[in-house]
């Protein structure tokens, strides 16, 4: 194989000479978690160390996992960039590539292309308090940065998480929940919406703007994050309005139709912005710039 | 043209229809475009002439059009054939629109109501225009090797852009076969036999729908002879089954209708 | 650092022979059937050399409607990735008239802004460019309402324009250019006074693009002149495969049981599938959303963005679209509405 400019996976640094910008790395599937009906976490190790050595990220990145033969899809990086070693993502199976990827076992070996996009600004909520909003399968886009924080806590205020979902099965991160309620640092509410409780279920019944509602949690000195299906972020931002949250406070990630994720192709293009290089993290005020088409 | 004019204008003041689907004149002097005229005055627009060649008749079925409501569509004997099949096929309620068929010497024949356009087109020459034919049996005139070698150079010049489906009145599935990717049926890239794939394939559901408007090959930018895949395969299903579509609106799909007589020994 | 000479129309055999023995492929517009297309020629007789515009574009010289980007073996539950190489041989692109010189300056924006894909950026760096000026325009053409013209020397490293039966004037513009002369400088005679303007083909500014990209943000939110302007069309993707400018691609992967390819082509922004989420949302789920798409990107988004105009004027769009969407036509209406 050619010596390339840049790396096989990696995402491209400004200056870089040209390079064959769509070739993954291989990555060896170290374990795989069903976390809901149709939902896989995968965790992933490089299968060239060389490669883990200089890999890095930042929480808000996501890649272009593949499966050799099937195609290529679009998730998010799920686990934190303080830990080392491998990286996670999650994913609901719904076409061609994530039906393949569902069907691949543990030592089987996929392609990463990674890690594109811009980042939660994490430095910036220094000393802030902080509200994560999610609902159903937009939970994986902010564990990354949940726990990226929670890995850093003595840096942030107050630290609470709202999370929902249609019933108790199709909660992501059973086991992460059970240890972010335990903690004392962090406040978290888990919620399913009307009719999906089960009879022994704990947690609140509601959706969650209605949850985020009766909460009230102030916006003073906090940065709120959410992220989850277009109908749940349609009727949270009212409730955050009214609760005083202005729009540079409240940041959300963007699902968009991607696929070279290096501001190529222009599937991903929103107005001017390519969500895979100015996105997918956006504030509030940034959005409401962009043309209503994501 | 006048008559057509008249005819159109008289539509929209009665109410009677909401839109008269036409052509007026395009760019230059040998193409048109489509129309949709939705006042009295637009139908001083139309035109009619041999520029006027895409099927009109593929608008019924497009939601931007369905709002503007009860359509009136300009075209000809494949025009009506059209309504029929889509009639067959489901796609459109009785009388829903109004058709001004324009025949070759000039006479305009509005009709409505499946039963009047059935009485119509009964009358009609049947057959496939003679500059097709003619191709038709020269490349059957052709051996295999000759014919293939044809064939694969036309499909070489396919871009896959889809104008021959987007521009066929048949072609509406909701999910094109070609959009299937579990599995990927039809390659995706302009591969030549991917390309002569997604011909063949699209030619073979089309057998015994194909009303022979000839807005597919109109449509190619690259030129390719793709009706004549059509024509031939309509010649088969007449020759071996019998049906000919768009003349009525019983439902005859020659390749998923079982007949207790048919001739074939296997299937009995 | 332009410098001008002429050439000999009956030199071209002994320059195509000469830029051929340098190792040199040659792309030229080909006649096919009744169409006039981009094609690998060896002798000046197979070009053709007085038209006025090709069906496809030359786009295909340095972004081709399909391309392996990666191939693999399987191997167990592992594989062997072996990266395509990008094509390096030495290409001349002669006879594109000036729109298609131009195109490929937006090309360049797209591919090598903030990242340098080496299959678009090596065919490029390989590719040299003999442009063709118009004497001959039709009503399609509106290369003058996008910043160019039919004499335009942009993109071109050398620009040809026939100023009579026998002869062209020869417009050296690039080091690329240079080196054309320098493989057979007894073709290359000095010019004297000729100009190129007198033969030139007239085209009359339709709109003005500036203006147009003012007016365009403002025009976003009114649904009914894009409804209104797209009702008639089909939603293939016709028009963005001709197009010299557009670029947008889909990956996709083949293989079969030993391995496979995992390659890029050509896709349109009119497609319905273009920004279809796998759970069925749909941002662009009716044809006026795709237009509206098509028109501020190539007009408004592109050059607030990438500092280029998505488009050369060429008009291949609007011949070849079926149902006579005319680029111009809409651009122009756009540009004169009122605010």
């Amino acid at each position: 194989m050619t010596k390339m400019a840049t790396p096989p996976g990696a995402a491209p640094a400004p200056g870089d000479k040209p390079a064959n910008l769509y070739v993954p790395y291989r990555m060896r599937i170290a374990k795989v978690t069903d976390e809901a009906p149709g939902v896989k976490t995968f965790r992933l190790e490089f299968v060239d160390p060389a490669e883990a050595e200089k890999f890095t990220f930042k929480a808000g990145q996501f890649g272009e996992y593949s499966v050799f033969g099937e195609g290529e899809s679009t998730f998010c990086i799920a686990s934190p960039p303080t830990r080392k070693g491998y990286i996670e993502c999650t994913f609901r199976q719904a076409g061609r590539v994530t039906s393949a990827l569902a069907d691949r076992d543990e030592g089987d070996v996929i392609g990463f292309r990674g890690p594109y996009g811009n980042v939660f600004p994490i430095e910036q909520w220094h000393g802030k308090k902080l509200l994560f909003i999610a609902g159903g399968i937009a939970l994986p886009p902010m564990r990354c940065v949940i726990w990226n924080c929670l890995d850093l806590r003595d840096k942030y205020g107050d630290v609470s998480i709202i999370y929902g979902a249609r019933t108790v099965a199709d909660l992501v991160y059973k086991h992460e929940l059970a240890d972010w309620g335990a903690r004392k640092d962090v406040n978290l509410s888990v919620t399913v919406d009307p009719g999906g409780q089960t009879p022994d279920w704990k947690g609140k019944v509601g959706f969650v703007p209605t949850i985020l509602e009766q909460l009230a949690p102030s916006a003073d000195n906090t940065i709120a994050i959410v992220c989850g299906p277009p109908i749940m972020i349609k009727l949270t931002m009212p409730v955050l309005a009214k609760l005083n949250f202005k729009p540079e406070q409240i940041y959300t990630t963007l699902e968009n139709r991607m696929k070279c994720g290096v501001g190529k192709c222009g599937r991903c293009n929103v107005g001017k912005v390519y969500v895979c290089k100015d996105g997918p993290v956006f504030t509030m005020a940034q959005l409401s710039q962009l043309p209503p088409e994501y | 043209m006048e008559a057509l004019q008249k005819k159109a204008k008289a539509l929209l003041e009665s109410g009677a229809v909401k839109v008269v689907i036409g052509f007026a004149a395009g760019t230059d002097a040998q193409t048109a475009r489509p129309l949709f005229a939705k006042t009295p005055e637009q139908t001083a627009k139309l035109v009619w002439d041999e520029s006027c060649k895409q099927n009109l008749a593929t608008y019924l079925l497009k939601p931007e059009v369905k709002a503007l409501g009860k359509a009136a569509v300009v075209g000809r004997v494949t025009t009506a054939r059209t309504v029929m099949q889509y009639a067959a096929e489901n796609q459109i309620a009785d009388d829903a629109a109004v058709l001004l068929i324009v025949s070759d010497d000039g006479q305009i024949t509005e009709l409505a109501k499946f039963a009047d356009i059935e009485v119509y087109l009964a009358k009609v020459p049947r057959g496939l225009p003679a500059e097709a034919q003619k191709e038709i049996e020269r490349l059957q005139a052709m051996p295999l090797e000759q014919r293939w070698a044809f064939w694969s150079a036309e499909m070489s010049r396919c871009i896959k852009c889809y104008a021959c489906r987007a521009a066929c009145p048949m072609c509406y599935c909701a999910r094109c076969i070609t959009d299937v990717n579990q599995p990927q049926w039809i390659p995706v890239a302009t591969d030549p036999l991917g390309n002569l794939e997604w011909n063949i394939v699209r030619a073979m559901h089309l057998a015994g729908r194909c009303v022979d408007c000839g807005s597919c090959s109109d449509a190619c930018p690259q030129g390719i002879r793709l009706d004549l895949l059509n024509r031939v395969l309509a010649q088969e299903v007449l020759t071996s089954f019998g049906g000919e579509p768009g003349y009525s609106t019983r439902k005859e799909y020659a390749l998923s209708t079982f007949k207790p007589d048919d001739k074939e020994e296997f299937i009995r | 650092m332009s410098e001008t000479r002429i050439l000999q129309k009956k030199s071209l055999g002994e320059l195509f022979a000469k830029l051929t023995a340098a190792g040199q492929r040659l792309l030229a517009p080909v006649k096919e059937g009744e169409l006039l297309n981009f094609a690998e020629v060896k002798t000046p007789e197979q070009v053709a050399l007085d038209y006025i515009q090709t069906r496809s574009s030359a786009k295909l010289a340095t972004f081709p409607p399909y391309e392996p980007l990666l191939r693999y073996k399987f191997n167990g539950k592992d594989v062997e990735q072996q990266p395509a190489e990008p094509d390096k041989r030495p290409t001349v692109l002669f006879g594109a008239h000036p729109c298609d010189a131009a195109s490929f300056a937006t090309l360049k924006a797209v591919f090598t802004w903030d990242s340098q894909d080496a299959q678009f950026e090596t065919r490029l760096a390989n590719l040299t460019i003999i442009g063709l000026a118009c004497k001959k325009a039709d009503a399609y053409c509106f290369c003058t309402s996008v910043g160019g013209g039919p004499g335009d020397t942009r993109g071109s490293d050398m620009l040809l324009t026939p100023i009579d039966a026998e002869r062209f004037l020869v417009e050296v513009l690039t080091p690329k250019g240079q080196a054309v002369v320098a493989a057979a400088p007894q073709l290359f005679t000095p010019a004297g006074n000729e100009t190129k303007d007198k033969v030139l083909a007239k085209v009359a500014p339709r709109f003005s693009a500036d203006k147009l990209k003012e007016k365009l943000p403002a025009a976003f939110g009114n649904n009914a002149v894009w409804v209104e302007q797209s009702l008639r069309c089909l939603g293939c993707g016709a028009c963005a495969f001709v197009c010299p400018t557009c670029s947008c691609f889909d990956i996709q992967d083949e293989r079969n049981r030993e391995g496979g390819t995992r390659l890029r082509c050509w896709d349109s922004c009119g497609f319905s599938l273009f920004t279809l989420h796998a759970s069925g949302h749909n941002p662009r789920h009716v044809q006026s959303e795709r237009w509206r798409q098509r028109v501020m990107h190539k007009f408004s988004y592109q050059p607030e963005r990438l500092g280029v105009l998505g488009c050369v004027g060429c008009g291949r769009c609007s011949r070849t679209c079926p149902v006579d969407m005319n680029l111009a036509e809409h651009a122009q209406a756009l540009a004169e509405m009122k605010a």
